[in-house]
């Protein structure tokens, strides 16, 4: 170190070991000068997104005809392909018979409707998701209001996820999707060969004040949507006036979406 | 040395072949590509303003993008709020930016191609 005359300073221990002090405290400083620093937020959430802590669902299979309407929104809002091929198909929403979808509830003796009925199913959005504890890259994560989302620029696909997930709500992409998409949704992107995809709860409905296509879908109401937390959602009151079960959960995964009995 | 003649070939001819790139594109420029944002939709706009300014964007738009997806997926925001004028933005690649920059092969690809770099945003996103 030089001083104004260009000589050489006469630094020794002590004043070393007091400057590193001072450079390491102002390191330790910086972070709280920038929360103080920064002002207004560059980004914001819309003005019309929807708000809630816990996203769930109520699905009451004894209202379903089987019209499809709430597959065919789905599929068409998030250009989910039609592959054709039950080993690369790829799923969101779809339909499982009960014994498959239900396997705990379902014995020799179940009444035959019930038996025969066919479950609509779709990603649990879990409390405590096995797939995002697998993932190695964070591509997927739960979101402070549930939804357990995928970032698709993060998936390497590993499948891992798809192994953790208890219900099959998991699809991997082995080809490219495109060819197989009848009708290109503009306003959403399609996926590509190599990564893992599933229901994201129409988060990009939720954002604009929209509720999720299946549910806006359905001619007959059999979906019931809203925010868990509160108890006065429509969600909420149905569950606490109707018996209700949810699917495999001895896993331990807590389900957000639940089975009208 | 034995062989030293084929040794001291070979090296040459390695040495030629290594080096071609440098030497074989030197003084030649390519040109530039030639731009043009007139799209009926930009036209259309009362005052041409992008969500930043070009100077800003040409730099910095593969970060912003970046940080929009962040915050997008991750948070559950979309809206951004500009720099340069206040304004509020949706956050989408293919439904904010190519709706006034409808002319992709000339507002993406043409520079990618120029400067030989491949970003894989269309594998996903629609046009």
């Amino acid at each position: 170190m030089l001083n104004k005359g260009g000589e050489v300073m006469d630094i020794n221990r002590r004043k070393f070991i007091k400057f590193g002090g001072a450079c390491a405290l102002g390191l330790g400083v910086m972070p709280l000068v920038n929360v103080v620093a920064s002002n207004n937020p560059k980004f914001l959430p819309s003005s019309k997104a929807l708000a809630g802590n816990k996203w769930g669902m109520a699905i009451d299979m004894s209202k379903c005809d089987y019209c499809n309407d709430c597959i065919d929104a789905c599929h068409l809002a998030h250009n989910v392909p039609s592959i054709g091929n039950t080993k690369e198909e790829v799923k969101w929403l779809w339909t499982e018979p009960h014994e498959n979808a239900l396997p705990y509830q379902s014995h020799d003796y179940v009444d035959e409707s019930t038996k025969n009925r066919d479950v609509l199913v779709l990603c649990n959005h879990c409390e405590n998701p096995s797939c995002v504890r697998v993932c190695p890259t964070q591509a997927t994560f739960k979101r402070k209001d549930g939804v357990v989302m995928m970032d698709y620029h993060r998936c390497i696909g590993c499948r891992y996820c798809m192994a953790a997930c208890p219900y099959g709500a998991r699809s991997f992409n082995f080809s490219d999707p495109r060819p197989h998409i009848e009708e290109v949704n503009k306003e959403f992107p399609t996926r590509t060969k190599g990564v893992v995809e599933k229901c994201n709860l129409c988060d990009e409905r939720l954002s604009v004040g929209l509720p999720p296509a299946c549910v806006e879908a359905c001619p007959n109401g059999v979906f019931t949507f809203g925010d868990l937390d509160d108890p006065n959602s429509d969600v909420r009151k149905l569950l606490a006036s109707s018996y209700n079960i949810q699917r495999k959960i001895s896993y331990g995964t807590k389900p957000k979406i639940y089975y009208i009995v | 040395m034995n062989n030293s003649r084929n040794i001291i070939i070979g090296i040459a001819v390695l040495v030629i072949l290594f080096s071609y790139p440098f030497w074989g594109s030197f003084g030649k420029s390519a040109a530039a590509p030639d731009i043009s944002f007139n799209t009926p939709e930009i036209q259309s706009l009362a005052e041409a303003q992008c969500i930043e300014d070009a100077e800003f964007m040409r730099g910095n738009h593969m970060q912003l993008l970046s940080d929009w997806k962040v915050s997008v997926v991750r948070e559950g925001n979309r809206v951004y709020v500009s720099e340069a004028n206040g304004e509020e933005y949706n956050m989408s690649l293919q439904n904010t930016c190519l709706e006034c920059h409808s002319n992709k092969d000339q507002f993406c690809d043409a520079c990618h191609d120029f400067a030989d770099v491949d970003p894989t945003c269309w594998t996903c996103h629609v046009e």
